[in-house]
């Protein structure tokens, strides 16, 4: 089945193309890596699916999926390292997509309580953020993220400024959301190439020549170049 | 003392100082928590020059001040989210400029009709010349700036904290964007009769820099930014009164004050690098 369809779509900002005919479908529990040099439009897709920018042409069509309750997990959070919040503040305020009440339901607190526990996070939500190690905050935004969906997380570049051990355990704790808990995924990846690339399937983008497909055929056509 | 300070209270400018000033500390520690932790602050500083030139053409001209400023400050403080989103200029040269060409504005008007004005009690406050008028505006505005933090908190810590996050679950960043620069706006214009131009960022800043040296969740440091603000202006004022000093340089170096001990608290106490 698929959650997400790209028909034709053109992305770019105001007059300047950036990614042209699009046609892509992301199938339910895909994990998609999306790889590309700087400036080759991975962040531009993201944010057109995300429904932040809007397309020039074509359409994308969600398919039992809401757009606003997808679960982004922005590149490099620009976040003061001095900001003032507790983990559970950081937390619930991904559940503010289902929430309609002023202040937060017991609902919501269990949601965030549940995803700081899946990623075995649940001892630090008193804690404040400006507190917290590089690993250990990467892991809050991913539970905020997850907190906004229960199908699709879209995570961009989420291993930035990592050190190797703590990236390993991100992409050991992305994979199992995937393999355990259905949950689909597409993540934006600097550091994984054809030698090393997680998940199913790949969306190569390389400034005409974009290439979807499985990695065994993506890791095919990097040996034939 | 305590019979100057009740005498204080009788003069009726004196009350409305007290309510007015209480009211625009509220509101700008509350605006102030949301610009500071977004790195916008300079955008109020920004904003109370322009308010120093609009005060000045209203005065020259013989406008009414506040109708005639907040619309301009207002106007101003979409053109800066304008420029700060489309990354043309830098937000700070911009804002910087923006400023410097208000003021000039200002003093050049004043100088060359020969206006009556005193351009001092623009740049530095006057309490005395609080009217009903502007009690009255800051009334409407405190429960405008409550209503909005009580029926939004959460969505405002969500774009505070992380605006593309927000932006992805929905939540109508542009549209509490616009409503915070106006209401940033009033504040400031209202503001300046207390503070002046000059000093009236101070009230934004302040509460929210002392507060984050010693408190590390939003909650905490919105409820102390809010205590902060409010006992720095009961103090400052009746200190102003009873030494005769300017009020609004006295208020700020109450919160000066509070800075440094909070400083000293996080540093020394809770030994916090």
């Amino acid at each position: 089945m698929s959650l997400i369809e790209l028909k034709n779509v053109t992305l770019g900002y105001d007059k300047h193309i950036v990614l042209k005919h699009l046609n892509i479908n992301i199938e339910d529990k895909d994990f998609i890596c999306i790889v590309g040099p700087n400036g080759s439009g991975k962040s531009t897709l993201i944010k057109g699916i995300l429904g932040l920018i809007k397309p020039m042409k074509g359409k994308v069509v969600y398919n039992g999926l809401k757009q606003n309750f997808i679960g982004y997990m922005p590149q490099e959070t620009k976040v003061d390292s001095n900001f003032p919040a507790s983990v559970m503040e950081i937390v619930l305020s991904g559940t503010l997509n289902s929430s309609h009440s002023i202040f937060y339901t017991k609902e919501n607190k269990d949601t965030a309580l549940y995803n700081l526990r899946l990623l075995g996070i649940e001892k630090l939500k008193n804690k404040s953020f400006c507190d917290l190690s590089g690993g250990q905050r990467q892991k809050v935004l991913l539970a905020r993220s997850l907190c906004a969906t229960s199908k699709l997380l879209i995570l961009d570049e989420p291993s930035n400024n990592l050190d190797s051990k703590s990236k390993k355990e991100l992409y050991d704790t992305v994979v199992g959301l995937n393999k355990e808990h259905g949950i689909t995924i597409l993540m934006v990846t600097h550091d994984l190439d054809h030698n090393n690339l997680i998940g199913n399937k790949v969306l190569s983008l390389r400034e005409d020549d974009i290439f979807f497909g499985s990695i065994d055929e993506f890791v095919r056509r990097v040996h034939n170049d | 003392m305590i019979n100057d300070i009740l005498e204080m209270f009788s003069y009726s400018f004196m009350q409305r100082a007290f309510i007015a000033g209480l009211l625009i500390s509220l509101c700008a520690s509350l605006i102030g928590v949301s610009l500071v932790l977004r790195r916008n602050s300079m955008i109020g500083d920004g904003l109370s020059h322009v308010g120093f030139g609009a005060f000045a053409l209203a005065s020259v001209f013989g406008i009414a001040p506040l109708e005639f400023a907040i619309p301009i400050v207002i106007v101003v403080s979409f053109l800066i989210l304008r420029l700060n989103s489309s990354n043309k200029i830098s937000g700070d040269s911009m804002i910087a400029l923006i400023s410097v060409s208000a003021l000039a504005i200002g003093t050049f008007v004043i100088s060359v009709t020969g206006a009556n004005t005193d351009i001092n009690s623009y740049l530095f406050g006057s309490i005395v010349s609080i009217n009903e008028k502007d009690v009255f505006v800051s009334i409407v505005l405190s429960l405008l700036v409550l209503a909005l933090y009580i029926f939004s908190y959460n969505k405002i810590f969500a774009i505070t904290f992380d605006e593309k996050f927000a932006r992805s679950i929905g939540i109508k960043t542009n549209l509490y964007n616009v409503i915070f620069a106006s209401l940033c706006s009033i504040v400031v214009v209202l503001g300046m009769r207390v503070m002046g131009a000059l000093l009236i960022s101070s009230l934004i800043i302040f509460p929210t820099l002392s507060s984050m040296q010693i408190f590390k969740t939003f909650k905490s440091v919105v409820i102390s930014s809010v205590v902060i603000s409010l006992i720095s202006f009961v103090f400052g004022l009746i200190t102003s009164y009873l030494e005769a000093t300017p009020t609004g340089s006295t208020i700020v170096l109450v919160n000066l004050c509070v800075f440094i001990i909070f400083k000293i608290i996080s540093k020394f106490i809770l030994k916090r690098s």
